[in-house]
């Protein structure tokens, strides 16, 4: 199935769920937080949170700011 | 006589802070890449101990692999999550969620607040008044200890404290500007009408100082802090900035509760 990552497309493998595509990316756990289609996904549903063909995923971390 | 101490704590809600100048983490720059070296010498320069920080999808990491994260004692600093970037209530919200979400994971005492800024336009990046307060609603319903972000106008500063906002922060002008505190007045009436009757209620004057007396005089009106980002990234010498800034603050707080002499137009022998 097709997602969409920050944007870019992105091939996953049919009943993948958050953890796997978190998994698929050199990323620390506790400093990424993640959206599915604008809703926040909590850390501790990422397995439970499967995805499905079109879904819009953001990652996002901690940057800069004022 | 009360004692005038430099270092009383801010309270707000059940945060007690030392430091009352809040410093941001962005536009530490070198060659267009972030310089987070130079940004941790000017944190620790300014004496601050709460920083506030986006939630961003851009750069995971930086090109050599580090994130700011790396260069944030998060045992020494509160971070405070801003919503920058947010054009309307609904996308300020998703950006306090996902703050809550990141801090409560680094288990920062961060988690529990956050800096709430939704702008009007790209140009004057001027709060969107309406949305502000829309936003503020649903983030305290959330439980979100919110300080607001806000124009220099008096009945927004009232409205988003009856709202149940933990702070207001007028701005002095716009972000980046380094204009000042451009309307004494209005920062003037908006103390008198949040901290007339409830003088423990803090206001925090937030964006547009450029240098330290910019600073000073914000803490002479009565503000009880000020958060301040570019004026000590954008300096010359941030390090050296972030010195001036943090002396700036005290002297100006502490210029506040001695009681200036009143203007004469004479001279008094």
């Amino acid at each position: 199935m097709q997602v969409t990552v920050n944007g870019e497309s992105r091939e996953m493998p049919d009943g993948a769920s958050v953890a796997d595509l978190v998994a698929q990316f050199d990323l620390t756990p506790e400093r990424v937080a993640v959206e599915v289609n604008e809703r926040l996904v909590r850390r501790a549903t990422y397995r439970e949170t499967a995805l499905r063909e079109g879904d819009r995923v953001e990652i996002v971390t901690l940057v800069g700011g004022g | 006589m009360e004692v005038v101490d430099g270092n009383a704590p801010l309270k707000i809600a059940d945060f007690n802070i030392r430091a009352r100048l809040f410093v941001g983490t962005g536009k530490y720059l070198r060659d267009g890449a972030p310089d987070y070296e130079l940004m941790r010498a000017a944190l620790d320069a300014s004496g601050c101990e709460v920083v506030t920080v986006a939630v961003r999808r851009e750069r995971l990491y930086d090109k050599q692999g580090r994130s700011l994260l790396d260069f944030l004692d998060l045992q020494r600093y509160t971070i405070l999550p801003n919503t920058a970037g947010c054009f309307s209530a609904d996308d300020a919200i998703r950006a306090a969620r996902l703050g809550r979400e990141l801090l409560e994971g680094l288990k920062n005492p961060g988690a529990r607040w956050v800096k709430l800024e939704v702008l009007g336009d790209k140009q004057t990046l001027l709060p969107d008044p309406m949305e502000t307060l829309r936003a503020a609603e649903t983030l305290l319903k959330e439980d979100f200890i919110v300080l607001a972000y806000a124009n220099d106008d008096p009945i927004l500063c009232q409205r988003l404290k009856a709202a149940g906002c933990a702070s207001v922060m007028p701005l002095g002008s716009p972000i980046g500007s380094g204009q000042g505190v451009l309307n004494p007045n209005n920062i003037r009436i908006i103390l008198e009408q949040l901290k007339g009757n409830d003088p423990d209620y803090p206001v925090i004057v937030d964006a547009g100082v450029g240098t330290a007396s910019d600073v000073t005089i914000a803490m002479e009106l009565g503000a009880d802090g000020v958060l301040l980002n570019t004026g000590i990234a954008g300096a010359r010498d941030p390090v050296a900035m972030a010195h001036a800034m943090r002396h700036a603050v005290e002297a100006g707080y502490l210029a506040f509760r001695a009681g200036r002499i009143p203007r004469k137009l004479y001279a008094t022998a």
